[in-house]
Formats: structure tokens, sequence, C-alpha cells
């Protein structure tokens, strides 16, 4: 990246100081030549590491001068609401993305500085919440550059996360509303577009290994000019992905939508003028900051540790730590990342601080405060602690192509610790909960569809993530994804006449595949898939949480259980049904365990699965996963236990083993007094089992890692500072610790090649072995 | 006067201590970590976790890898009441997962002014209204297996 004269600290004083390197007329020469030698303008770490609003300008405090009338500011908020919904809509309803058509998009109106005012009661928060970074960059860069300015009627777009995304899969219309001249705000649409030319189809590929892998790196540039889409631009972005069409069509649903917002712009500043709209723009944004400040103050002191183990590079199984301590003091809030692991320079899973704080910001205000206006002022007031280069801090050149590993981590370690920091407070904005499932058990497709056309794009199933239970009620099933709380998981019907893939089980829920709890967490379905009359197709899963789980529960409950992704190679479905209907009777249970169809190939691996040719008939499984439980098992209900096992959301082993229910086999009648008694039997058990916990540490802990794990973080909480790693230096990998700027850098083996050099260990192991002399050639 | 702190614990701020909310159990210091007062249980996560796919056949099964990672279980060591239930990689430190400004907690609840027990729940609307009272107290009459059974 180029450095930018904002990173030089001008010398001051005399020309007599010794001491001072340079004049201020050398350095003022220095400033120039840097200024017209700059190579290319990247990313601005002024920009990207702050997430605080902007002073007030001096516009601004003008037009706060003349006076707010807080009545006509929830006026003019709720006519921006209102305009904002109606522009969702549009995209919602006209988007040619699948994302666009089930919610994965928000609109948004923004200060002339680039602060969210207010979003569109609908959509994904953190999109929005994170364009505050485009717009200063444009507002720096490209205002005065001869060659750019910024223009009534143009419109801005990018798409790279190291600008302010939430991942590279997302595309920006960003537009000015210029007044005399003068900026004096922004309006914007932001849809999941899919497909941006990754490595991968889909647009966020886990095959990642560098940041060209990511696919499009479209910095902000201007694709509308004076109200005209740039043709020359635009052939440059549909050239790039694999979906020329989906390029075109959204450009101008979002040139539409936010054209309709403008429309109530300029009605709002008709009437009340612009500096009373301007005013408003900006208080509303002090106003949420001033009441997050002030909400703060009403939780508790002190610090809430909450520590996440994520299992998987989406190509081998690791374990790398997302720590987070937030602290509490006053009205100050410090949300401490340290003792989060490193980088990994040639994995996907890596996120910009950007994106990772989007997804806090997403918590805040979907979790903490949903009753906010949705500003930037939600996360203004809150520190956050952080080191360039580990994985929720990913520096320049790690690849960020499925950085929703390390985002989404961001979010759980808000959503999940705010049960404590909160559940002590005389006042509550939202309900006591377990942590929300943050996995996006989902397929990702791409090839040729049985109409001719090339695509990349994903099943709307990721939205159906299962709820956390609430303190009072279980968690619903599939409710929504933790990043939009009214989206949609699509019409399947309708997709399949777009698609060549059938999902042959679909909303299915699989039994015991719950946070189990007093409340339970709601649960997710199984999905089956498999192509049919396509000449090309494949599918992707970008998945952790196969081996640890990935969501606890809250206060005593259990997390979700971990989720395989299944397949049965060498056969076609199709075939088998059209022969033999009643193998129609599909269940990852009983293809998986029963293997019916001969000559099948049938394999489990981890949720990490790159770009896999899927020929006809080849079947893919996977689960939704389910939101944590809440409390101790043994004060369920036995109501809800034996309505549970009906049901088939529970086996019998779980209601009896789990939740000490005894029920009459047959009618589900439970038996009371024998329930109280086993229920007693298991709290004596746990009492008797137990160790007292300065015992059990001793037993329990150990220095470091197990040798056999690939281990990256901070190990325990009391030296934060201090990383363990796994280092791949020579032939075999290697333990390092230290500081995070100590560590060396942080490239996983290709695991092909470690297989083969395993097998090939094992054949001259048998030749040895048997005597047999071979000649090995490289 | 006594704060509810989780489903689970209290802080009573008289005695500067963590107790338990069923059964009134002392786990210590209210300035330090409640967790130094329980029992724990390392548990195998399959056991809790069943496998869908059979683990004879597969890696990857429904079932966590114990491996990978352990469920750590903090019963009350009166009633034996589960108050945490804590995922973690084998070998590593429990985490310290709530450390409280007593002085401050109770400079916010004098100001306050309200009886934290009365006052306190789960957050809005009226199925979230809950008595987050000490069970212990309105329990005192009945059975300990009744008193343990949950509300």
């Amino acid at each position: 990246m180029t450095l930018t004269t904002d990173e030089f600290v001008p010398t001051s004083g005399n020309d007599d100081d010794a001491s001072q390197l340079l004049t201020d007329q050398e350095q003022q020469w220095v400033d120039k030549f840097m200024d017209e030698t700059t190579l290319f303008l990247g990313p601005d770490p002024a920009i990207m590491r702050h997430h605080e609003i902007m002073p007030r300008t001096a516009y601004e405090e003008q037009c706060i001068a003349q006076g707010i009338d807080p009545i006509e500011v929830d006026r003019i908020r709720k006519r921006l609401a209102g305009a904002l919904d109606e522009a969702f809509e549009m995209c919602e309803s006209m988007g040619a993305a699948p994302g666009a058509k089930w919610a994965d998009l928000s609109c948004a109106v923004y200060t002339a500085e680039g602060d969210v005012t207010y979003l569109s009661n609908r959509g994904v928060i953190a999109f929005s919440a994170v364009l505050h970074h485009p717009i200063r960059y444009i507002m720096k860069n490209w205002k005065d550059e001869p060659t750019v300015g910024i223009n009534e009627g143009d419109g801005f777009f990018h798409n790279d996360s190291r600008f302010g995304m939430v991942h590279n899969t997302d595309q920006s219309m960003l537009v000015p509303v210029i007044r005399g001249g003068v900026i004096i705000a922004w309006v914007g649409a932001t849809i999941h577009e899919g497909e941006n030319g990754a490595c991968e189809p889909g647009g966020m590929p886990s095959g990642s290994e560098t940041p060209f892998d990511d696919g499009l790196r479209a910095s902000p540039i201007k694709i509308v000019e004076k109200g005209h889409l740039r043709r020359d631009l635009l052939t440059f972005l549909q050239h790039s992905t694999r979906d020329p069409k989906l390029m075109l069509a959204d450009i101008k649903v979002k040139m539409g939508a936010v054209r309709r917002i403008m429309d109530t712009v300029d009605r709002l500043i008709d009437e009340v003028g612009q500096e009373t709209f301007v005013a408003s723009l900006r208080v509303t944004v002090e106003d949420v900051e001033t009441e997050v400040r002030r909400r703060i103050g009403e939780l508790p002191d002190g610090t809430v540790t909450f520590n996440q183990f994520v299992d998987s590079t989406l190509k081998e199984n690791i374990l790398i730590k997302f720590a987070c301590k937030i602290t509490i003091k006053g009205e100050r809030m410090i949300v401490d990342l340290t003792g989060t692991g490193p980088e990994i320079l040639n994995r996907a899973i890596n996120s910009p601080l950007a994106s990772t704080k989007a997804f806090m910001v997403q918590a805040i205000l979907s979790y903490w405060w949903p009753d906010l206006p949705r500003s930037t002022g939600a996360m203004s007031p809150i520190e956050v602690i952080t080191e360039e280069h580990s994985w929720a801090d990913a520096g320049y050149d790690a690849p960020v192509g499925q950085s929703l590993q390390a985002s989404f981590r961001g979010f759980s370690a808000l959503q999940s610790a705010f049960a404590k920091m909160q559940f002590s407070a005389p006042q509550k904005y939202s309900n006591v909960v377990a942590p929300w499932f943050n996995q996006i058990n989902d397929f990702l497709w791409g090839g040729t569809t049985q109409n001719g056309e090339q695509v990349g794009n994903l099943c709307a199933d990721l939205n159906g993530m299962g709820g956390g239970a609430k303190a009072f009620r279980d968690g619903e099933d599939a409710v929504a994804p933790l990043f939009c709380a009214m989206a949609d998981i699509g019409e399947q019907e309708v997709m399949e006449e777009e698609v060549p893939f059938l999902q042959l089980v679909s909303k299915r829920l699989v039994r015991d595949n719950q946070g189990f709890g007093k409340f339970r967490g709601g649960m997710g379905y199984e999905m089956m898939v498999a192509s049919r009359g396509t000449p090309s197709w494949g599918f992707m899963t970008v998945t952790s949480g196969s081996k640890f789980s990935s969501v606890p529960g809250m206060f005593g409950g259990y997390g979700c259980p971990v989720y395989p992704l299944a397949m049965v190679k060498n056969v076609n479905i199709y075939d088998i049904i059209k022969k033999d209907p009643t193998q129609f009777n599909l269940s990852m249970e009983r293809v998986m365990n029963e293997q019916p169809f001969e000559g099948g190939d049938y394999q489990s691996s981890h949720m990490g699965l790159q770009f896999d040719v899927a020929k006809e008939g080849e079947l893919y499984m996977i689960a939704q996963g389910a939101g944590g439980g809440y409390g101790d098992v043994l004060e369920r209900d036995p109501e809800l236990v034996v309505t549970d096992l009906e049901l088939d959301r529970i086996s019998a082993h779980t209601a009896s083993s789990m939740y000490g229910v005894v029920w009459e086999p047959g009618t589900y009648v439970v038996h009371e007094d024998q329930t109280t008694e086993l229920r007693a039997q298991m709290r004596r058990d746990r009492i008797s089992r137990g160790t007292p916990y300065r015992e059990f540490v001793q037993k329990f802990v150990q220095e470091e890692p197990p040798a056999e794990l690939h281990y990256f973080g901070s190990w325990g909480q009391d030296n934060d500072e201090n990383l363990i790693a796994t280092h791949w230096g020579g032939a075999e990998p290697e333990r390092v610790t230290g500081r995070l700027a100590e560590l060396p850098l942080i490239m996983v083996p290709d695991r092909r090649v470690l297989k083969i050099n395993k097998l090939e260990a094992r054949v001259r192991e048998l030749e040895q072995k048997y005597g047999e002399v071979v000649e090995h050639k490289s | 006067m006594r704060v509810p702190m989780t489903e689970y614990l209290l802080i009573d701020l008289d005695t500067e201590r963590w107790i338990c909310r069923v059964c009134a159990h002392d786990f210590g210091d209210a300035r330090g970590n409640y967790k130094e007062g329980t029992l724990v249980y390392d548990r195998d996560p399959r056991e809790i976790h069943p496998p869908v796919i059979d683990p004879e056949k597969y890696e990857f099964t429904f079932s966590p890898d114990p491996r990978f990672c352990r469920i750590l279980e903090f019963y009350c060591p009166t009633c034996g009441t589960q108050i945490e239930a804590e995922y973690l990689p084998p070998g590593h430190p429990p985490t310290v997962d709530m450390l409280w400004d007593i002085d401050s907690l109770r400079e916010k609840w004098e100001a306050h002014g309200g009886n934290p027990e009365e006052v306190v729940n789960y957050g809005p609307g009226e199925n979230a209204e809950t008595d987050l009272s000490a069970r212990f107290d309105s329990a005192s009459a009945h059975s300990h297996s009744h008193r343990t059974e949950g509300h």
C-alpha cells in the first residue's frame, strides 16, 4: 500500500534546529513530491481504523445554531425511514441477486462526512453501518481530484472490504446530496450480490489463498456520472465476474432505489429547508451517541470475558481463538480483542477490522438496543482494542474472501456477552437471550444453468439460523440470520426455475440438533441437494464448527452440536428414485448410516468444501445450525421435553439421560414423581462427580495446547499479549510463541501435499517391510 | 441488598458474597471469580451431542471432537444446579467470565433506590416479566427436591 501524505507528520520550528530532520520548506517539498508521485491510493488507515462519528463541520454548526425542534427532527427521521423502507422494497422486488430477494441488503442516509443517520428498518444493519469508510475516502480523495470530482447525479460503486464493506460479495451505490455546490448528505444502497469473479463462484471463496483470489477489488469508483451509467467501467465490472447480467441489473436497481430516496430528500429539503435537514441528520447521530453512553452507564461496571474457538481454516481443521474482554466503567465501554489469533496469510478466513466492527454494530443495534435509530453513533462511544494482523484485524496482504468466519465472531462476542452484562441492569431494552447461531450453513453454487447462463451464488438457507433461547421461552427454529432480523429463506420452487439443482430434502429438522437447556435453542433443518440437467455445476460450503461447537449456551445451557458435510458421490439419485420411488425416503441419517445406494462413495468431512464438481444426481447434505440453550436442563418443564420427544425433535436418550424425564411409552404422559426423583438423583450425581474448582484446575489445565492441535491465539487469559501459533517453517509444524508482532508470518501448507507426503511415506514403509525394491524418481 | 446477576447467581451487597439463587450456597468473594466456589466436571462432548451419523464409519458425525472440545460443567456444590457450561479446548484454563466492581454496583443500586430482586426482569414484554427474588426464600418451607426443581 502506498503511504498517503496524511501519514507524514509535518515538522515545525525554526530551520536552525539541528535535531530536526527537515526544515518547513523541505517538508513542503516532500509533501508536494508525495502528492504528485503517489503510486495509488489504497485503504487509508486514518479512515479505516476509526469508527467514531466525525466532529461537527462548520456548516453543521451553523445549521444547528439556527435552532433544533425535536418534533421536527423526529418527523424528518420518520419521513426518511419511510423512504428507506420503500427503497429497500424496490431492491428486494427488483434485485437480480438471490440475496436481494431475501432481504440481504440495506439502504441508508448519511451525513456529508459519512456518518450513518438512518437505515432502512429491514435488511442488514452491518451493510450500511460500514459505509462511512468509503464515503470518507471519496470525500478525502476524489472530491477535489480534477480527474474524478463529485457532482450532482454522480454515483460511486465499491465492493472491496479493505475500503469498508462487510465482505467483498456486497456492492454499493453511494450518491451525494448536493445543494449550491456543497455536499450536504449522502444516500446509499448495498446488496449482497454474490458472484464477484473470485477463484470460486458465489463471491465468498473458501479456497482463496491470496487477496487476488478474493475476486473483484473495486475501490470507490464513479460508476454513474451526472446521472449516466458509465459504459466503460460497467463493461470492466461485467467482464470481471461470472454473471454480467447480474452486475448490470443490480447496478440499475440500486440506482433506482437511491433515486427514490433522493426524491424524498429533495421534497424534505424543499419543505423544511436545507439547514434544518442538515441539522436533523447531525443531531440524530449525536443523540444516538449520547444515548449509548447513557445506556452503558446503566450497565454494571466490571469485565465480561467471552472467548471463542474456531476449528477450521475452511481447508483444514485448526483451532484459532477469537478473544474478547468487554469492560464497562461508568459511561465507557472497552472491547478488547487482545489474545485473538494471528492472521493466516494463505487462508480466506481473515477479516478487515472494519468488517469485524460492522458486525459489532449488528449486535448492538439488533440485540442490545434495537429501539435506537440505526446510526454510526451506536458504535462511536465504544472503544475497541485490537492489533493489526490478527485474524479479526487483517492486514492488507491477507486474503479475506471468507471474512465472515472472523467478523461473525465479532457479532457473537458482543451478542453472547451481553446476557451477562445486562442481566442485573434495572432497565433493559431487549430480552436476555442465549447465543444466536453464527455460521453460514449453506450451499454456494455455480456453473451453467438449464437456461444456458453462467451464474455463481448461494441458497437462501443461510437465513435459517436457529435463534438463541430466551430466558423465558425456547429459541425459534430457523428463524433468522444473525445479520438480518427479517430475512427470508426463499421459495425453493421459484429458485429451481433458475438453477439446475433440486433440494430433495428441505426444512426437515434433525433430531437432537439443539442447544439443550431449561429453554432450548431454536433448531436448524437439514437440506439435501443434487444437480440436474446441467453441463457443468458445482457446490461449495463455507462453514466452520465441525469439531468444536460454534456457539455455547447461556447460564448452564448447552451450545449447538457440530455440523458435518455429507456426500454420496458416484450415484445418480434421480435414476435411483425413478427405478424405485420408495428410495425417496431420504435423510442424512438414513442415507449415511444405511448406505442404501450400491456403488455410492459415502463421505463426511468438515464444512469447508472448495468448489466441487457435482455430477448429475450426486448427493450433498448439510444441516442448519441451532441456537444456544438457556439454563439448567434439569429445570426444563417435563411437558416441553415429551412434546419435543413426540415430535421427534429429541431422542428418547436425550429425554431421559439429559433432561431426566420419565414418561409412559406410547402416551407420552409424564410420570411426575419418578421424574422428580430421577432429577434429584441426577443432581446428587453431579455433586458426586464434580471436583472442587482449584483441584479441577490443577488437573485439567495444561501449560499449552495438546501437541497435535494446530492452535492459534492466547492460552488462558492471564497473558493475552502472548500468543501461541503453529508455524510451518520446515517440513513439520512447530509451535511458536510471542507477541503478535514477534510471530513469523503464518502460512498453512497445502493439505493435499501433506496427504501425498504421508501416503508416500507409508508406501516406502510397506516397500521396506515386504522387501520390494522400487526405484523412485522425482 | 441482593442483586440477581445471572439465572442462578446473586451478589449479596451486604456480605459481598456470590450466592446461589436456588439454595443460598456461598460461592465466595463477590469481587472475585464465582467459579472458584463451584464443582467442575470435564464432560466428553459426545455425551451431550450424540452422533447422528455413524462414528464407526465417519469422522464427522454431529458430535464435537473430544480432542478439540471439552465441556466444563460448573455445579452448585449444595443443590447441584448447573450454573454454567463452558466449551473449551482440552487443557485450556476455564474462563473468568465475570468480574464486577462491587462498589460501583452498590452505588448504582443505592442511587436507583429500588429492590434489585423486584426490579430486575428479563427485559421488555409481558412474558419477560419474572420474579427474580432468591428462590431459597420462597422455597424454605418446601422440600429440597421441590426447591431445586425450578420454576
